[in-house]
């Protein structure tokens, strides 16, 4: 066998032998087995993921009969950052009437709970006129950024600087006040766009400033799921690994500092989460066969664990998907197809 | 990218039936195949069905609840969502406050 064309991390294109090939597998398989302590992949596994990387096609896709649900983080905004001249309402209609979304996401420019709090009366009225005219589920979504409420961008001190100067304890206590800034913000952002109608909420690239992202993030879960008992919560990660940056904040007794997909999604359901999604970073300067193994393994475990629908986080820099601007699709058909197939997913 | 990950593995959205299976994982929670078999029994159709525009559009003309290319005069929004409540037997949030709004007479 010749060389085989594949692509690093970044989304350049290298060619590697078949040995090549096999052993980034081998490694990448390896790296998430020894960070997570889960199972690696079977050798029929193995040699499917080979298949699909070795394929000499342009794109792949699932066999029929695999085929799962797309949800989307930033659905909006994906339009805006492309400068397409069309309004939310009609960006969902896109995705809709002509990408074959199956579910539609609508958010504002700066995805953050913090900054829809002030404009929540102007995006409610937007929710509404396209609940009236789209068909398919519409989710609001948001990040729970919590590293946007230290100074100087909000008013908690700023555990960046107090950790350089072994203010510990002032520096759990900033982050300790943060995730009540968080919650009120989710919480009220969340109510007021399920009560115009959301089909769903989306807490998009949670933990992203660590673990008391994360617990502030499961905490309004808590409080809103009491609240609608039928509201559908999505869960999407910021990473496979929950940062300590407080060290020592715990949820139903596990410390959350540490914490891999497997682990992370039984803290969603206990908190109530309809859908959770694992997120898996890229290393750019490794293969895509190491990455697409090292996440598939992560994301297999996490599939394995979970009673809850799971959904990846597949979009550019996450999930197999190489860290690039335009992500070339024939990388992210060979990703879409390993991690549906090899993990049992239920969306992407 | 959402377009190469829909032909490498969604379901398609409203071309098929990926909007009703969706809804399934949303309002019971259920897993990709559970949510499946539910909406395939509940449109008496093959799963395999599912996801084929060819069969689903003609499936979603008689039930009137909404297909990509529309024909004048059958549900397109909130109407064909009230026909997809119904059909699924679930609730769906903008639905109810639609219903709200308009004074739906209830039962």
């Amino acid at each position: 066998m010749g060389k085989i064309q594949t692509r690093m991390g970044d989304g350049f294109r290298v060619e590697m032998t078949e040995a090549e090939i096999r052993h980034d597998l081998e490694e990448g398989v390896a790296d998430a087995v020894l960070r997570a302590e889960i199972p690696p992949l079977t050798e029929d596994e193995m040699q499917y993921l080979f298949e699909i990387i070795e394929c000499p096609d342009q794109n792949v896709s699932v066999k029929r009969g695999n085929d799962v649900i797309l949800s989307y983080d930033s659905g909006t905004t994906k339009f805006k950052r492309a400068n397409v001249s069309v309004s939310k309402i009609q960006s969902l209609q896109i995705y809709e009437r002509l990408l074959g979304a199956d579910t539609m996401d609508l958010g504002h420019i700066h995805y953050s709970f913090k900054p829809v709090k002030p404009i929540v009366p102007f995006e409610i009225p937007i929710l509404e006129h396209a609940l009236l005219m789209t068909i398919a589920p519409v989710f609001y979504g948001a990040c729970p950024d919590l590293g946007s409420y230290a100074v100087p961008d909000g008013p908690c001190p700023n555990p960046a600087d107090l950790l350089p100067k072994g203010k510990i304890s002032e520096a759990r206590a900033s982050y300790e006040d943060a995730m009540e800034y968080v919650i009120k913000d989710a919480v009220y952002v969340s109510s007021a766009m399920y009560e115009a109608g959301a089909d769903a909420i989306n807490f998009d690239t949670t933990a992203a400033a660590g673990d008391a992202e994360f617990l502030a993030a499961l905490k309004a879960v808590e409080i809103l799921k009491k609240k609608y008992p039928q509201m559908c919560i999505m869960m999407g990660m910021a990473s496979e690994f929950v940062l300590g940056m407080h060290g020592d904040v715990s949820y139903d007794g596990v410390k959350l500092a540490g914490l891999y997909p497997d682990k992370q999604v039984k803290m969603a359901e206990k908190a109530g989460v309809t859908i959770f999604g694992p997120s898996i970073t890229i290393v750019s300067t490794k293969s895509l066969p190491w990455n697409i193994a090292r996440s598939v393994t992560f994301v297999k475990a996490c599939c394995e664990a979970s009673n809850i629908p799971v959904h990846l986080n597949a979009g550019m820099g996450v999930g197999g998907v190489p860290m690039a601007l335009t992500p070339p699709g024939d990388a992210v058909s060979r990703t879409s197809k390993a991690h549906v197939e090899i993990c049992k997913l239920d969306g992407l | 990218m959402a377009i190469s990950h829909g032909i490498a593995s969604g379901m398609g959205g409203m071309r098929t039936a990926g909007d009703l299976v969706a809804r399934m994982q949303m309002t019971r929670g259920m897993r990709i195949h559970e949510a499946k078999e539910y909406v395939a029994n509940k449109l008496g159709v093959a799963i395999a069905d599912l996801s084929d525009p060819v069969v689903m559009s003609e499936i979603r003309e008689d039930m009137n609840i909404g297909r990509v290319n529309e024909a004048p005069g059958v549900a397109k929004g909130i109407d064909a969502k009230i026909n997809i409540a119904e059909l699924l037997d679930i609730e769906i949030n903008s639905v109810n406050i639609f219903k709200k709004n308009v004074n739906w007479p209830s039962g």
